[in-house]
């Protein structure tokens, strides 16, 4: 039952043992180490192997709590800066309401994205659902485009939807967030690109394993208008007097504007906890596999050695017990 | 025996993202949401829709029928909110129409802020903020919202930074050479005026 166990754990590791005819043109002193022909003609994985693979195993769970330990600092660096900007998109919605399926002719999707990988499924899932958002506002004279921000967001979009890419923004994390910089991207994005609605795609941050996918809506003034004239969620926009300015349509303009810097902002710090929280729960989990991995070797290594001692005992005996006849 | 006890070793995964149901969600409010979710799930059958802000939002009471005594004041900065739902008596805002005071009961109204000074009045006392710029939404059910780029309390402003901010921004103005320099020139003379003001006044 033992040698049949053995026998299975050889077959896995078998891709590292090399043939047959080759360990006969080596060096005698290599050979013996390398591999080891027990009874039954069984070929074990030798101890040599094994443990250089432990070795690698334990510096990779190394590796990845730190970046665990990496990922829980940040995180909480910018969770509190999170929290504190959550009010900062509710008056709009208050005012605005809102409204994901407004029928509109030039969709802009803005996603965002981390730019470093290794944090779990998040990145993918912002895509998708761009991708779903694309699908979703197809139609006659309806077009979407793409506004990326992350590289990772661009490496998958860039393969089938290259042509309908507007803008590409990388290295947002580089400093430290902070709204002056959103709000000089979020200029950036109005003046290039033409929109009558912007959905923006990111993951906001729940907790430490939760990240929900979310998309806000900012609608262009003409839209917000057309809107209000027709009633239903946005009937009472017109009640609101508009002080200042020389027309209402100004002000909009301004609102719109500062909507989309206010909720892009907000926008960007729940991703950036998201990934950071992501990043954690993935590297936890490649801790807690190399460490069962480890185990396994382990285990194997130790029956490899005994293994060996038995054989060896065993020569010894029935060569002792040859020459007694 | 033992190799294949330790081979099946359990399968661990990460816990997949579950939204945590928020007890701010509204029956009444997602009826945007339901035709976005029903489009949705025609055209994407396979991944849940994406949540909208309207999910996470608190919502607010419908307009009462009688004035209330108290305004609700709601004051944010992209870093905090500085007042968040707070019962007032009045605040005063610098919109660009000059200074505005708003009561409970006060018409809705959606007015841009200039740079000035912000006073909130609760009963006797009275807080003062100087604002940067941003806007004010008054509702009919007498909420306010505040919201502003910068804010910062008056006592905490220099004087001597204040006037040398003013000297340089005006030098600049009379060296300005493009539209875009004399805008940028004018926008600092404009903040650091009010500043002035505020601090004298």
């Amino acid at each position: 039952m033992a040698l049949a166990a053995l026998r299975r754990e050889g077959r896995r590791f078998a891709p590292m043992i090399s043939p047959r005819p080759i360990t006969a043109l080596r060096s005698s002193p290599l050979a013996p180490s390398l591999e080891d022909e027990g009874p039954i003609g069984v070929r074990y994985i030798s101890t040599q192997v094994v443990r250089n693979r432990m070795k690698s195993v334990k510096n990779i769970q190394k590796i990845t709590k730190a970046m665990k330990m990496v990922a829980a600092s940040k995180l909480r660096a910018i969770q509190t800066k999170a929290e504190n900007s959550r009010g900062l998109w509710q008056p709009f919605t208050a005012l605005l309401g809102d409204l994901p399926s407004a029928d509109v002719k030039k969709n802009v999707v803005v996603t965002i994205s981390s730019d470093k990988g290794l944090c779990g499924g998040i990145n993918s899932t912002s895509v998708k659902i761009s991708k779903g958002l694309h699908k979703l506002n197809s139609g006659p004279e309806k077009e979407t485009k793409y506004v990326i921000l992350g590289e990772k967001a661009k490496a998958q979009l860039i393969r089938d939807s290259k042509k309908d890419i507007e803008l590409i923004i990388t290295e947002l994390q580089k400093n430290p967030l902070n709204y002056t910089q959103v709000s000089v991207l979020a200029d950036e994005i109005l003046k290039n690109v033409e929109y009558d609605a912007l959905r923006i795609v990111f993951n906001k941050f729940h907790s430490v394993v939760s990240f929900v996918p979310t998309v806000s809506t900012v609608l262009s003034p003409e839209i917000v208008e057309r809107e209000a004239e027709s009633g239903g969620k946005l009937g009472d926009l017109d009640s609101y007097e508009v002080e200042g300015g020389e027309t209402k349509g100004e002000i909009l303009q301004n609102l719109a504007e500062f909507q989309f810097s206010c909720v892009m902002f907000n926008a960007v710090l729940e991703n950036a906890c998201s990934e950071q929280g992501a990043r954690m729960s993935a590297m936890d989990s490649s801790s807690r596999n190399a460490g069962d991995m480890l185990d396994r070797l382990t285990l194997t290594y130790n029956r490899t050695r005994q293994a060996s001692i038995t054989t060896e005992l065993i020569e010894i005996i029935s060569g002792a017990s040859a020459l007694e006849g | 025996m033992l190799g294949r006890a330790s081979m099946l070793l359990p399968c661990r995964s990460i816990l997949p993202a579950r939204a945590r149901p928020f007890s701010t969600d509204l029956p009444a409010a997602p009826s945007a949401d339901a035709t976005f979710t029903e489009a949705w799930t025609k055209v994407i059958p396979n991944m849940d829709p994406p949540k909208t802000p309207l999910s996470f939002m608190q919502p607010r009471p419908p307009t009462p029928s009688s004035i209330p005594s108290k305004l609700t004041v709601n004051f944010v900065l992209p870093y905090a909110s500085e007042l968040a739902t707070k019962e007032v008596d009045m605040v005063i805002v610098p919109a660009t129409t000059g200074q505005m005071g708003v009561l409970p009961g006060h018409v809705a109204t959606i007015a841009e802020l200039k740079p000035g000074v912000l006073s909130v009045h609760e009963g006797s006392e009275m807080t003062k903020y100087f604002v940067s710029s941003g806007f004010v939404f008054i509702h009919a059910n007498s909420f306010a919202d505040i919201i502003a780029v910068e804010a910062v309390p008056l006592d905490r402003l220099d004087v001597n930074l204040v006037q040398k901010g003013l000297a340089e921004f005006t030098s600049k103005l009379s060296s300005a050479t493009t539209d875009l320099e004399k805008a940028e020139a004018q926008i600092g003379i404009d903040v650091h005026s009010a500043l002035n003001s505020a601090l004298t006044g």
